[in-house]
């Protein structure tokens, strides 16, 4: 039998506002447990949420960026249920009336095929608090947990998509796709180690061809892009093998274990909990009008695919550079800069994806680490436009600049005397040099057959390059070269 | 007030006391500490009490003394009050009435609270309350039941009747009373007191311990609509803190106290006057109306026609937001915990066992079940078309009348434990429930006494007709003097 996977993703997205979407409290990481929980996020008695305006902008512009219909009136609900790191005994989310209607999303596939991806709705949330399991004992030595409040309250924006995904793959492509466009809009850091991003997978499968979907399983909580690919790959396999022996596949939550790369059984369906949801009223619903809408969507910064697009129409990059660079806000930034600087897209894009990319995955580093900025390296392409310097000469100033040891290419050019040799006379003078200090190998390119002598050649460039300690323009050795030997045949 | 002066404190209003500190007559420390007596000689048998909070309130005394020899004293400064004990309060012991709030201190202050220390009011303690609000009668706090000064024997009405029982008793000039159902005018009406529900929204619940988010407004309770005016003044306006609060100006409401009342246009609700109510009760109440035609106003029967429904949806909507709004109690952060613990579920089921009474656990029952799958629509959703209706029989009949008047409850106060059954308990505050439904201000005033127990007159208004009920109540109280009836338990402590 053939199968076919169908999955959708809950993607929650962790909006970077300064303060919690209820309270004045900061959202900051990693400070001391309970240090930035406030009588609101505690859920002390009497205290009131107040909504932080910088959410739902943030909650509109991702519902613009993937031209999803916005909400003119969104209302917040409250699920009810009971859990230690739960203060109010209730999460304020939004059930009924969500701020970002139905939008779709395009996601780019290995083999540069484009796919189109439904997004349900998007709606906003607070986060809850963190339970530590760990190294908590009583005054008699029992095992507690500590409860920290300091992520209640962080705004979240819950992205639901339609069960549009095939693969593992197409997961894993969407998530980055919705990653690239909320750090492009600057809505989130997308630090998926710091739980910025994380999601609920729900895959199911089916025999090809039937209409019908299978039984689904929900995925909790997977925080990486690799987590996602295998966490997927697991649960497909065991829901095949489990029909094909005859077996069902049981509606259920399950959690993905990174360190056996397996899934399993959290609750099933008859343990759901009944989450009496219903509207909050502290909070009056969210009133949008046309004109705090538009004034969002003017300020909306491009966005990847369009850039993209931008990147190979316009700048005649190549299908693969123009989106692995356009993925990235930062690296389209920097790549955008540095072709400015030396005025040259595609040695811009080349540098960019070849040494720089390279030199930053070597030392894990994120772009915007980069030791080198994007106008230091515009002007080091700049430098072998120009044939102030060779593309050897060139990767020496770039590890040069990397290290620090001088503010620009030209400094570092200058000091290390790369400066490339183009006055004919003294290239002249070097190949003089060589030919007479390498009568051997003279003779053997004066007695070689005519069609061998090209490779004979690499020989003299070789030495004239090193007398030159790299300095002398290659096209021009290589020219000159062959002419004088030439004239001794 | 010098000391021969004391044993007349409890006849005073916050107007009058005002007056006397404007002109030297009394200081606010000699004010604080005469109250401070009476407390302490009422509270014995009262019980209206849960907190006295008799040294802070002595040195906000002296700071307000020194703030008017200072020359910066405002109308209310130095004046004692009493709060609720549902309002928050920094530093002091904050229960709502309950053994699972009985270790509580609130770091914070409800905006009410630093309202009133910002008019210059100085708070002598927390009064006596249903559990968490839920009663009528002031029999459900964990506290025990208080006292109604006019009859030992009789209930205060609830929930706020530690309030309507410390003014009635002249305990206090003026208490801050809170109203989900009619915890304002039902006690006020059963204590011989003046007491205001504004409208929703027209002051902060910030701080406020929540029953029905909804629903909850807080209000001044009195001897007179001069006072309620002047205490309204200092609390109401939009609060940043609370995003359900009016973001509209606040009058002047004591300006137009004397406003003349002729052409006035009065609507007689018929659904008020129909079975249950108490005929004397009834013949009171009709007298009052007469006071006001002497006074130059028309009477005219109006109808509300959705009125029979409303005991049905406050009882579906009031539980369901309770039932959510008590799940923060649950032992973990603050409150009462049960000891040793099992497992976190064994903390949460015996924390609130223990720590909730007999009616707030019904009405979380009620409330959980009537939002569960399923229910949800048949109750939660039908009693919110219900209340739409209900507001909508108020706004038709304000485009034909200023204000409606009835009683505030079909009875006078009845006895300690006479109502047995929660249903009989839940239909007292049959005429005073549509009114927080549709989110519209309301008065009661004294206006009669049936077997030696008072009887309250209920004036409504249209949204934020704040100035107009207080108007029409004061024009009332100038005519009659229902309001300056004393127990004589108030005497008795002097």
């Amino acid at each position: 039998m053939q199968w076919e996977t169908v999955i959708g993703l809950e993607v929650h997205v962790q909006l970077a506002t300064r303060s919690k979407i209820f309270s004045g409290a900061s959202t900051a990481f990693g400070a001391e447990p309970n240090t930035q929980a406030c009588a609101v996020d505690l859920g002390m008695p009497g205290t009131l949420p107040v909504l932080n305006e910088q959410a739902v902008a943030m909650a509109v512009q991702f519902g613009l960026g993937v031209n999803a219909e916005i909400a003119e009136t969104s209302v917040f609900d409250r699920k009810n249920y009971f859990y230690a790191d739960l203060p109010k005994g209730y999460q304020t989310s939004q059930m009924y009336h969500p701020i970002v209607g139905p939008g779709e999303l395009l996601i780019r596939l290995d083999d540069d095929v484009t796919k189109r991806v439904r997004i349900h709705h998007a709606h906003l949330e607070e986060d809850a608090g963190k339970s530590l399991h760990e190294s908590f004992t009583d005054a008699t030595g029992r095992e507690m947990t500590g409860i920290d409040l300091n992520r209640a309250g962080t705004p979240l924006l819950e992205i639901v998509s339609e069960p549009d995904m095939r693969s593992a793959k197409e997961a894993s492509a969407y998530l980055r796709a919705i990653h690239s466009i909320v750090t492009y809009l600057g809505i989130s850091d997308g630090n998926m180690a710091e739980g910025s991003m994380r999601c609920d997978v729900n895959v199911s499968v089916r025999p090809r061809g039937q209409d019908a979907l299978g039984t689904r399983t929900e995925i909790k909580n997977v925080n990486s892009f690799r987590f996602v690919e295998h966490a997927i790959a697991f649960e497909v396999e065991r829901q095949i093998e489990l029909i094909e022996d005859g077996g069902e596949v049981v509606q259920e939550t399950r959690l993905y274990d990174p360190e056996s790369d397996e899934t399993r059984s959290m609750r099933t369906k008859e343990e759901a909990n009944d989450y009496r949801y219903f509207p909050c009223p502290d909070l009056l619903p969210v009133v949008l009008d046309q004109a705090y809408i538009d004034h969002l969507r003017d300020a909306l910064p491009e966005l990847p695919e369009a850039k993209r697009a931008r990147f190979e129409d316009e700048l005649g990059l190549s299908a693969y550079d123009a989106s692995v660079i356009a993925a990235s806000r930062d690296m389209a930034d920097y790549f955008e800069e540095a072709m400015r600087v030396c005025g040259d897209a595609k040695q811009a894009a080349n540098w960019v994806q070849g040494e720089l990319s390279a030199a930053l995955k070597r030392e894990h580093l994120e772009v915007t680490e980069s030791p080198i900025t994007a106008r230091q390296l515009g002007e080091l392409i700049g430098r072998v436009q120009d044939d102030t310097i060779s593309g050897k000469a060139a990767k020496q100033v770039f590890q040069a600049l990397w290290d620090g040891q001088g503010e620009s290419a030209d400094e570092i050019i200058e000091a290390k005397g790369l400066k490339q040799v183009t006055d004919t006379g003294a290239i002249d003078a070097m190949i003089d040099d060589v030919i007479a200090q390498s009568p051997k190998q003279v003779a053997q390119y004066v007695e070689a057959e005519p069609d061998k002598r090209g490779k004979m050649i690499g020989y003299f460039v070789g030495q004239v390059m090193k007398a030159s300690r790299g300095t002398a323009n290659p096209q021009q050795v290589n020219q000159r070269l062959k002419e004088k030997l030439d004239a001794l045949v | 007030m010098s000391d021969h002066t004391a044993d007349a404190t409890f006849d005073h209003t916050v107007t009058s006391l005002a007056a006397a500190l404007q002109n030297g007559d009394a200081s606010s420390r000699e004010l604080t500490t005469d109250y401070l007596k009476r407390i302490e000689r009422a509270e014995p048998t009262l019980n209206s009490f849960i907190s006295v909070t008799a040294e802070q309130a002595l040195a906000a005394a002296d700071d307000a003394d020194q703030a008017r020899a200072d020359g910066c004293a405002g109308f209310l400064t130095g004046v004692p009050i009493s709060l609720k004990d549902i309002f928050c309060t920094q530093g002091v012991k904050t229960t709502c009435g309950s053994k699972m709030l009985d270790n509580f201190i609130a770091p914070y202050n409800a905006t009410v609270v630093d309202k009133l220390a910002a008019a210059g009011c100085i708070s002598l303690g927390k009064t006596n309350m249903d559990e968490f609000a839920m009663g009528s009668s002031n029999e459900t706090s964990y506290y025990g039941a208080v006292k109604n000064p006019w009859d030992s024997a009789a209930v205060p009405g609830g929930s706020s009747g530690g309030s309507a029982a410390a003014v009635a008793a002249g305990l206090t000039p003026a208490s801050m009373g809170s109203d989900t159902g009619g915890s304002i005018r039902q006690p006020a009406a059963f204590c011989g007191v003046t007491g205001l529900k504004p409208t929703y929204g027209r002051v902060s619940r910030y701080g406020i311990i929540a029953y029905a988010s909804s629903l909850d407004q807080a209000g001044p309770m009195a001897r007179t609509a001069e006072d309620c005016a002047h205490l309204l003044g200092a609390i109401a306006g939009h609060d940043l803190r609370d995003s359900t609060s009016a973001t509209r100006g606040v009058p002047d409401y004591a300006a137009e106290l004397d406003a003349p009342l002729a052409g006035l246009k009065i609507g007689l609700p018929r659904e008020y006057f129909g079975d249950g109510l108490d005929p004397a009760v009834a013949s009171a109440v009709r007298e009052a109306v007469k006071v006001y035609e002497s006074l130059g106003a028309t009477v005219r029967d109006v109808s509300l026609p959705h009125t029979r429904y409303a005991t049905s949806a406050y009882y579906v909507i009031a539980p369901a937001e309770a039932s959510s709004n008590l799940a923060r109690f649950d032992g973990v952060r603050f409150g009462h915990r049960c000891e040793h613990p099992e497992d976190l579920i064994d903390l949460y089921q015996r924390s609130r066992a223990e720590g909730f009474g007999e009616e707030v656990k019904r009405r979380i029952l009620i409330g959980t079940h009537t939002l569960s799958e399923g229910f949800f629509d048949a109750y939660y959703t039908k009693a919110q078309k219900v209340r739409r209706l209900i507001r909508q029989d108020f706004l038709d009949a304000f485009d034909q009348v200023d204000v409606l008047m009835g009683p505030t409850s079909p009875t006078p106060a009845f006895d300690l434990g006479a109502q047995k059954d929660p249903v009989s308990m839940y239909l007292q505050d049959i005429y005073t429930i549509a009114v927080n439904l549709a989110g519209i201000p309301g008065i009661s005033v004294p206006a009669g006494m049936v077997d030696g127990r008072p009887v309250g007159l209920q004036i409504l208004g249209s949204h934020f007709a704040e100035a107009r009920l207080l108007n029409v109540a004061h024009r009332f109280q100038q005519t009659t003097d229902w309001h300056q009836q004393r127990p004589a338990f108030a005497k008795e402590i002097a």
